[in-house]
């Protein structure tokens, strides 16, 4: 007899073999983190079973495993390692095995040698993602399954990490995506987290077996994978228990389980883990903290008749939506605070009949909106304003502290904080999509401990040694609570923990504050995050400050946006168009009612999923779409858009002749565009049509294509133009060119700004990632020699060189010289064509008093799928907007605090100083997500629009990007540029 | 338009003056423990303070985490929190020690992790603590920084040995019959080579030679007894590599799981680089001069590197390191040798290499989202595996967040397998 127990990270599985190999014991049960305890059940439930008194062969797995195992004197085995033994015993002819646990994703290659991959520091795509989705869905996993089986169409969902997916889900409900086609998208999402994350460029082909809780119980993301794999996998009976049954074959060493037992039950660990401060010294300490929170309040006169004028304020949040409706003196009469299940214009339409029935009197003078659901309850119950939601906290700031200084919101899924400058909102800070969560990632946690999260709050407030748990994205800190409670750390000591690394997060990750003094004195906190108090307690001692936190913190949105429907109300002197009454009528109401259909834009080559509401009233609302065009019907005006200009230009550099129509070369060369190529372009086209050959480009990016490279993704966490590089290998591939130029370029052109002019190093080596990675060039000649263009000679010498030995053709001096003269030629007048329209832009937005944006990244963010249309975007609020090559010429060399040596990050330094010395522009950067340079680049550029009073304004994108968050930047940014022009 | 040639935001840099020589403390994060320890005398014979920090703990991570941008690679973030932390230990005057870090100048992040630092100490409240740049290729000024031929020979000679010590302990260590034998070896030659050095001895060739001998013949009197250990090689980002804080004390680790532990040498990287400036000269031009004084720093690595190669090889029971040229040779097919940018060709190379002498079992350390690691660790590896199948590589990365248990955890398994091929292999 042999025993295998396999603690993982959500559940504890046990089996026992018998001598003639037959499963004579098998369980299978959560262990809601109570690992200790729960492992002393099974472990005794064993010995009482089987009437255990010698030592048996017994062994132990799983990632909660390891630390116990070795305390108890238990032999532990890595628990990939287990599925492989158990795999090979059941079912040796199995090529890859895919497992999908609680909080961990595992793929093994068992075909020649045995190669496994398991999630590192990023953990998306797990059981625990896949649960958390249906809750926010408010359905079971299972429902979700059921749900997923009449899907029509997939969205776009972030894969890489769970919290990106469900700052994507959360939009698309609001928007009301159809649950079956979200559903469905979850799943893939999971399977493209797999593939990029785990199989890492290795081909998953064969004989697949699914094993683990998540694909044993979801039919649908089985098929899911089968679809992406484009194969069958099985799952085969028992899959829940491969890791311990590899732990019972692996084991040969018989161990005194009774005393094993012993030692468990008498285990206390010392801790281990750093401690932070206390929370309060003492019960003193937290009365007069209470006593001082309790006094910023708004009076509420709820359920007294009122007769008069009233304002309606809604804040339709990502997960929440808040209503409140004031009198004339700002007074709360009605207030509702709920999840917004995904129909949130349902519990609108709830709270208005309430209203008008307990106020019959009362008469809604205006209305405003904020929020994500923003223009869809504006459009569906025609409230008056809608409202950037940074506009509308500080609102509601102000009517607690007039002269407020710093606003920090932490809701449940987004963060916000903001400056105040002279009256006006200064400088935003939003959570980038990655350490979002904030809020109900306590939540999370609270409901996995078996605690409601009002309960697990407070216990932290006595915590008397906090736990260390970093500051890092939320993932990380879900393994360091593991460890906490591995070592044996109290709930409350947990709990205070992740209240201040919430707190550590908001400082220093997303506003990166250094000193309380940089967010002044008078601070007012808000968000539903801080109606806990350990939480609040938290951000104080960590600033050292005193700060104001309103009973309605969890409101204010709504409440702002009343109040400034009030404002505005009294500002225009109390009067409506004919016809409207500032609100939806009782009458209209009654009879209310709404319809969504999900089509696809074909307007441009983003391709939009658009959800369409018409509501009863013939009001209609478009969701989904990245520029105006679906919904004005007109094609958006890009005249004033130099990213579409360059795009233009780009697009003329392909010859569209078909194969067969071949020129007085016989290979048809076919250039990548992506990365670094969107400024090279030029240059190599022109030199290979001087050569005499036909040349094809792979095209602007799109989804599609992504999903065409993603299996040959070594990195999961490189910059995402990067991993789009792998698409357009496999489209040229497919275009069936004979050569595809990919060069090494180690240096960009020297524009003389700086020390050296270096690509940075992902650019500079990607042709050899592409080269080890892609297993299907078949005949094509792939050529990644590293050319330096910037030396001319040199260059001369070398593309000579490279080309006869890799196209096995003579090229004379001289035709490679003209071919030389003729690219740099091109890449010339591309220049100047750019810059030109740059100037012409320019003019023609100041003859038009127009602002203009300068949309300030890299060459490659003029991809459409790689800045999802961000361009299109601002153009649409009415900017003009023009590049950082456009401008930065124009500035000559200075200095900066970091070395500036490379180019493409000089030119970005160049803009910034354009904008911050030149009046009517304002600069907003692109980043990409996991871009190592720009976490160089992004403070340098700050400094140096700050230090003259410019506003910064940061936009990170990635392979899915939120545009509800790009919208609330831009917005503020236009709101704190129109009230600047007041103040002047 | 613009045209102030100046942007406000510039801090004018606080150098490092002749007067500050002879009173301020100079303060170095701790890379290679027994290198460092051995370099420290040299730079004191000739009148400066040398002190190394090797703090750590939570504290030093969250002032790294406050003063440096989170999405910094670790290894600054990381010694920009022992600074910081050192700073306000009280041990030093903060008015007078001064900081010095390498700059390595090439496309990698590393040339600006001494103005991030600055940019930190700015912020924290120390605007005026020097920053002197360790670096070849004269970026910043330093008047009160001059190195003399002899102390420059004298720093390359305790490379040698710090070198050569940490090849044959670690390789003698593991099979050790008295436990602490080789530890304590290792302490009698630091302290007698460092000794040598403040007196300003041992750095000549024929020094150099005999030292490197006698270190060997110590080496390999110690009694051991050879018993079958997964030998593992730990390659990947230069600091991770060394630094014990760094990497989570993996080589306490790996001594506890019965591992022997392959860690490549610190001048077999120098060499990489150096020829990285050669062959980026050939493929992407520059002048003449450049050329020939990298020709002969090129020329003296060799040199010094046949000293320690051909020193260790004399001895069978050791295993050494290859020479650059030979590990160039191992690149090709895989990745271009141009490629020089972080640990560029040379990841795949060393893997190759060591591979072939035994240590399949590979662990490669890297700052999470490192830049250069993206393309010679991750793009790398499918390829060195399909050309040595029997690489059994795990890579793992180093971050604030990141936390033990999750990279122990890989690390056993990798193990875990390095375990049955043992078994299978005997």
């Amino acid at each position: 007899m042999r025993i295998g127990i396999d603690i993982g990270s959500t559940t504890i599985k046990s089996v026992v073999i018998d001598d003639d190999g037959n499963l004579i014991h098998k369980s299978y049960e959560r262990h809601f983190t109570l690992i200790t305890e729960k492992t002393q059940e099974v472990i005794k439930g064993l010995i009482d079973k089987f009437d255990i008194k010698e030592p048996v062969v017994c062994a132990i797995s799983g990632s909660a495993g390891m630390g116990l195992a070795e305390k108890a004197g238990i032999p532990f085995v890595q628990e990939v390692y287990a599925t492989k033994v158990a795999i090979s015993k059941r079912l040796p002819d199995t090529d890859v095995v895919i497992e999908l646990g609680g909080e961990d994703a595992k793929i093994l290659f068992l075909n020649g040698n045995l190669e496994v991959r398991m999630n590192g520091t990023c953990a998306g795509g797990t059981g625990a993602f896949a649960d958390q989705m249906a809750s926010l869905m408010q359905i079971s996993a299972d429902e979700m399954n059921e749900l997923a089986k009449s899907a029509q169409k997939i969205y776009p969902i972030a894969s890489r990490c769970g919290v990106f997916a469900k700052t994507d889900i959360q939009p698309l409900l609001n928007q009301g995506a159809r649950k079956e086609d979200i559903s469905a998208s979850i799943y893939t999402a999971i399977v493209n987290q797999t593939i990029t994350g785990l199989a890492q460029g290795h081909p998953i082909e064969g004989k697949i077996v699914y094993l683990g809780g998540p694909l044993t119980f979801m039919s649908e993301l089985r098929s899911a994978f089968d679809k992406a794999l484009k194969c069958t996998g099985t799952c085969p009976e028992d899959s829940l228990l491969f890791v311990a049954m590899g732990a019972a074959y692996y084991a040969s060493e018989a161990v005194d389980l009774n005393a094993a037992l012993e030692v468990i039950v008498n285990s206390r660990d010392s801790i281990r883990i750093s401690s932070l401060e206390p929370l309060f010294k003492d019960e003193n300490e937290y009365n007069e903290f209470r006593e001082r929170h309790a006094k910023d309040r708004v009076e509420r006169v709820e359920g007294i008749p009122y007769e008069g004028e009233a304002f309606l304020g809604i804040d339709s949040g990502s997960t929440t939506l808040k209503v409140i409706l004031t009198n004339d003196k700002g007074e709360i009469l009605y207030s509702r605070y709920e999840s917004n299940q995904g129909k949130p214009i349902d519990v609108v339409v709830e709270s208005l009949k309430e209203m008008y029935a307990k106020y019959p009197k009362a008469h809604i003078a205006s209305s405003a909106v904020t929020g994500y659901g923003e223009d869809m309850i504006k459009a569906a119950l025609n409230i008056e304003y809608g409202v950037v939601e940074t506009v509308a906290h500080f609102t509601a700031a102000k009517f607690f502290l007039p002269d407020v200084e710093f606003i920090i919101d932490i809701g449940g899924q987004d963060m916000k904080c903001f400056k105040i400058r002279n009256g006006a909102i200064d400088n935003i800070f939003l959570n980038e999509a990655c350490s979002s969560g904030c809020g109900s990632f306590l939540q999370t946690f609270a409901s996995s401990m078996g605690y409601g999260i009002e309960v697990f709050a407070n216990l932290g407030l006595f915590g008397d040694n906090p736990v260390d748990l970093g500051s890092r994205c939320t993932v990380f800190m879900n393994s360091s609570v593991k460890q906490a409670q591995k070592e044996g750390v109290t709930v409350e000591n947990i709990s205070a923990g992740l209240s201040i690394s919430v707190i550590k997060n908001a400082l220093y990750k997303v506003i990166r504050v250094h000193s309380a003094d940089e967010l002044g004195k008078k601070i007012v906190v808000q968000g539903g995050t801080f109606l806990n108090n350990a939480v609040l307690r938290a951000f104080e001692k960590e600033m050292g400050v005193d700060v104001i936190r309103p009973d309605i913190a969890g409101m204010m949105g709504a409440y702002g946006a009343a109040l400034y429907a009030k404002e505005l109300y009294k500002k225009k002197g109390s009067g409506h168009a004919e016809g409207y009454e500032g609100v939806i009528s009782s009458e209209e109401l009654k009879t209310f009612s709404y319809d969504v259909k999900s089509v696809t834009c074909n307007g441009c080559n983003n391709h939009c999923q658009l959800t369409v509401n018409t509501f009863s009233g013939g009001r209609k609302f478009i969701g989904g779409n990245r520029c105006e065009k679906p919904v004005t019907k007109k094609a958006q005006d890009d005249s004033l858009n130099l990213y579409e200009y360059k795009l233009s230009l780009l697009k003329e550099y392909s010859d569209e002749d078909d194969m067969s129509n071949k020129s007085d070369r016989d290979k048809v060369i076919g250039i990548p565009l992506a990365m670094n190529m969107y400024e090279m372009l030029p240059f190599w086209y022109a030199f290979f049509k001087k050569l005499g050959y036909t040349v094809k480009i792979s095209g602007f990016s799109n989804r599609a294509m992504y999903i065409k490279g993603q299996g040959t993704i070594p990195s999961d966490t490189v910059c995402f133009p990067a991993k789009m590089m792998h698409g357009h290998i496999q489209t040229l591939i497919e275009m069936g060119v004979d050569v595809i130029f990919y060069p090494g370029m180690t240096y960009h052109f020297d524009e003389h700004k700086g020390r050296k002019n270096y690509n940075c190093a992902v650019i500079s080596g990607y042709p050899e990632v592409i080269a080890a990675n892609t297993v299907n060039f078949n005949d094509i000649i792939y050529i990644c020699d590293y050319v330096g263009p910037h030396v001319k000679n040199t260059f001369r010498v070398r593309i000579k060189e490279i080309l006869e030995k890799r196209l096995g053709t003579e090229f004379s001096k001289s035709e490679i010289k003209k071919a030389c003269d003729a690219a740099y030629a091109e890449y010339n007048s591309y220049v100047s064509k750019v810059r030109a329209k740059g100037n012409e832009i320019i003019e023609r937005a100041k003859q038009e008093d127009k602002k203009i944006i300068l949309l300030a990244g890299r060459p490659y963010h003029a991809d459409p799928e790689v800045n999802h249309g961000i361009h299109k975007l601002i153009a649409g609020l009415g900017f003009a907007v023009i590049c950082e090559d456009s401008v930065a010429y124009k500035v000559s060399k200075f200095d900066t605090n970091i070395i500036a040596q490379w180019t493409f990050h000089q030119r970005l330094f160049s803009a910034a100083k354009f904008v911050a010395d030149n009046d009517d522009f304002y600069m907003v950067h692109l980043v990409s997500f996991g871009c190592g340079l720009d976490a160089l680049t992004t403070d340098e550029v700050r400094e140096i629009l700050e230090c003259r009073g410019k506003l910064y304004t940061q936009i990170k994108i990635d392979e899915v990007t939120n545009l509800g968050a790009v919208k609330i930047r831009l917005r503020s940014l236009m709101a704190a540029i129109e009230s600047g022009k007041g103040e002047k | 338009m613009s045209n102030q040639n100046q942007s406000p935001h510039f801090v004018k840099k606080i150098m490092f003056t002749k007067k500050m020589k002879k009173d301020y403390t100079i303060l170095s994060p701790m890379m290679c423990p027994i290198h460092f320890r051995l370099l420290r005398p040299v730079f004191q014979r000739v009148g400066y303070k040398v002190d190394i920090m090797e703090n750590e703990g939570p504290d030093v991570i969250q002032k790294g985490l406050k003063y440096v941008h989170n999405d910094i690679c670790y290894p600054c973030s990381l010694i920009t929190g022992q600074m910081l932390a050192t700073m306000e230990s009280g041990k030093y005057d903060p008015d007078k020690v001064a900081m010095i870090i390498t700059q390595s100048g090439g496309g990698c992040r590393d040339s600006n992790y001494i103005n991030l630092m600055r940019k930190a100490f700015e912020r924290a409240g120390y605007p005026n603590v020097p920053f002197i740049s360790a670096n070849t290729w004269n970026m910043e000024y330093a008047p009160g920084i001059f190195l003399s031929p002899l102390t420059l020979l004298s720093a390359a000679a305790a490379l040698v040995y710090g070198d050569a010590l940490n090849l044959v302990s670690n390789q003698v260590r593991p099979y050790e019959v008295n436990k602490g034998d080789t530890d304590k070896l290792l302490d009698e030659w630091i302290e007698k080579l460092g000794d040598g050095f403040s007196k300003g001895k041992g750095f000549s060739v024929s020094a150099m030679k005999k030292t490197v001998n006698e270190i060997c013949r110590t080496f390999a009197e110690i009694e051991i007894k050879k018993v079958p250990k997964i030998k593992v090689a730990v390659v990947g980002e230069l600091y991770l590599k060394y630094s014990v804080p760094g990497n989570n004390h993996l080589e306490e680790f790996l001594t506890e799981q019965d591992c022997e532990y392959f860690i490549p040498t610190v001048l077999g990287f120098g060499a990489y680089k150096t020829n990285g400036a050669l062959e980026d000269l050939r493929t992407y031009g520059g002048s003449l001069w450049k050329r020939i004084i990298m020709e002969i720093v090129m020329k003296y690595y060799f040199f010094i590197e046949d000293l320690l190669i051909s020193g260790i090889e004399k001895w069978p029971q050791f295993t050494a390191p290859e020479r650059v040229n030979d590990l160039k040779k191992r690149a090709e097919g895989i990745i271009d040798t141009t490629n020089s940018m972080g640990e560029g060709w040379y990841l795949a190379a060393e893997m190759l290499e060591l591979a072939e002498h035994g240590y399949e079992n590979i662990i490669c350390v890297q700052p999470f989202g490192c830049l250069p690691c993206h393309v010679a660790v991750k793009g790398m590896l499918n390829k060195v595996r399909r050309v040595n199948p029997r690489i059994n590589s795990v890579d793992i990365e180093y971050d604030p967040g990141a936390t033990k248990v999750n990279q122990e955890n890989r690390i056993k398994l990798m193990l875990a397998v390095a375990r049955e091929n043992l078994n299978t292999d005997e």
